[in-house]
């Protein structure tokens, strides 16, 4: 199916259509490196309303810009413009999705109905604090993913206390008492500490944290 | 009226746009082309003729003075993505275009604190490091509870989203050259009006309604992430080539917010670090032959 384009400032995003269906849609972030699935994943077969899935700036068939220069934030900004196009929605994020997904249900948290995170490229990213990490510069490509989207993003910094801001954030505008799901098997430090946070859960698999969140309206 | 001619200010001798992996980096030098290269590096917000009374100073003892816009300031390209990352990349890309030797490098505010960044992770570009006013230090938390910081993060986050709905057909919002000076004399308290139109002259642009900044409106003062100061004066104290430090010590809105005192340990063994009285945070703007005799003499003269 041919994706709807989101702007967000230069980019266009492509947004992929999974699933039709009524009730609020579920959104799928992919990891760093992927694209969006072109048919549904067998852990969301269970979901009744509509699923889309966004491919972030320079993955997929989104835009791959030039000279690099990404953040998680940014991705957010991304993920955000899917959610100005759905209205409310359940998100679920793989790996470097799943960071987004948390920041997202913190940033948006009255119009995100919970996050389920999951294992997947790019979920540690990189380094907690200050590194020696030195700076190259990249020959360009004209196919995703972005080599700079893979640099940048496998390194960018992820304090644990910066992102339980965001469980916080969700805890205080969701109104659900646990807006935040963990399904990754591994835990880097940032999600360790997320998943001790109040107003986390953990899910067994993917599909049982779906469930948590899903409408009964839709059952 | 003012017509933003100021009174020292020398347009650069040459200006070129270098290819820097697909954006577009608009350099500016001052002095001979033959002569040893040195590098000035703006601020946030900024743009490289803001060094138009200072560089030619330099220039004038026989440095050839190579500056450049970074991406989305002044005359270069408004790239689709900005980051820290990006900045450094940018300023390698003019750097190798210019020399293959190692060389001094002055940075100013934002630039100076991405210079010790650089100076830290690729020491080998670097004879000398000078910082003007540029030196991140922690930020003043206020007091507040833990609800009342959440409240304010929110606040941040939301509206740094809500901004970036909107920059894709956001314009920066015109006015006189003079309203354009006035706007920034509000974040530059301590700059002329006759200097603050001169940076509208050379960093905006005027069309049918009026002058803009060039900067990319999409950019935005302040913002939100993990990033935090003190992991950048923690880079400061293991740099080995010679350091100069100038701070103002008067503090204003466009600066870090770093004292005297808290520098001082992190300055690295054998380097300095001035404080000048009664100056801001554009040192260099406020007291430019005062900080380029500083600079020179730092430097020893040309090599």
């Amino acid at each position: 199916m041919i994706p709807v384009m989101l702007t967000h400032n230069r980019v266009q995003l492509a947004l992929h259509q999974l699933q039709d269906g009524p009730g609020r849609p579920l959104l799928m972030l992919h990891g760093l490196g992927e694209e969006s699935p072109t048919s549904l994943p067998s852990w969301a077969t269970e979901w009744a309303g509509p699923v889309h899935a966004l491919d972030f700036t320079g993955h997929g068939m989104s835009t791959l810009p030039a000279g690099g220069g990404y953040s998680a934030e940014i991705l957010l900004a991304d993920a955000d413009a899917a959610l100005a196009h759905l209205g409310e929605v359940t998100v679920v994020g793989r790996g470097l999705g799943a960071y987004v997904a948390l920041m997202l249900a913190g940033a948006r948290a009255t119009q995100v109905r919970g996050a389920v995170l999951c294992d997947g490229p790019g979920l540690a990213g990189g380094a907690v604090g200050p590194t020696s990490q030195s700076f190259v510069i990249l020959p360009p490509r004209d196919s995703a993913p972005d080599p700079y989207a893979l640099l940048e993003l496998s390194r960018d910094l992820r304090p644990p206390d910066y992102a339980t801001l965001f469980v916080r954030l969700a805890l205080e505008g969701s109104g659900l008492d646990e807006p935040i799901a963990v399904a990754a098997v591994v835990r880097p430090p940032w999600l360790t500490a997320v998943a001790d946070e109040i107003g986390v859960t953990t899910a067994p698999t993917i599909a049982e944290g779906l469930a948590l969140y899903a409408d009964p309206l839709q059952g | 009226m003012l017509d933003g001619t100021y009174p020292g200010a020398v347009s650069p001798h040459r200006e070129y746009v270098l290819d820097a992996g697909g954006v577009g980096i608009a350099v500016h030098e001052w002095g001979p082309e033959a002569a040893d290269p040195l590098f000035l590096v703006h601020g946030g917000f900024d743009f490289a003729r803001t060094y138009d009374v200072f560089a030619p100073k330099l220039a004038a003892a026989g440095w050839r003075v190579v500056a450049w816009d970074q991406r989305g300031h002044g005359d270069s390209e408004h790239a689709t993505l900005y980051s820290w990352d990006g900045d450094l990349r940018d300023a390698m890309a003019v750097m190798d275009s210019v020399t293959q030797r190692p060389a001094p490098v002055v940075g100013h505010s934002k630039g100076g604190a991405l210079m010790i960044n650089l100076a830290d992770a690729q020491p080998f570009r670097f004879t000398h490091l000078v910082n003007l006013d540029g030196i991140p230090y922690k930020r003043a938390i206020p007091d507040m509870s833990e609800h009342e910081r959440t409240r304010m993060v929110a606040s941040e986050v939301t509206g740094w989203l809500d901004h970036r709905r909107s920059t894709a057909t956001s314009k920066r919002k015109p006015g006189t050259l003079e309203e354009l000076a006035a706007r920034r004399g509000r974040m530059n308290p301590r700059l002329s009006p006759e200097w603050l139109c001169h940076l509208v002259s050379v960093g905006g642009f005027e069309s049918d309604d009026g002058w803009r900044w060039k900067i990319d409106p999409s950019m935005r003062f302040g913002g939100f992430g993990p990033w935090r100061p003190e992991w950048t004066i923690a880079r400061l104290p293991g740099l080995a080539m010679p350091f100069l430090g100038i701070l103002g010590r008067v503090q204003e809105p466009m600066g870090w917010g770093t004292l005297p005192h808290q520098v001082t340990r992190y300055i690295p063994v054998d380097g300095r670090c001035e404080v000048l009285d009664d100056v801001g945070h554009f040192v260099h703007i406020e007291q430019p032959d005062l900080v380029a005799a500083m600079v020179l003499d730092f430097l020893g003269g040309a090599a």
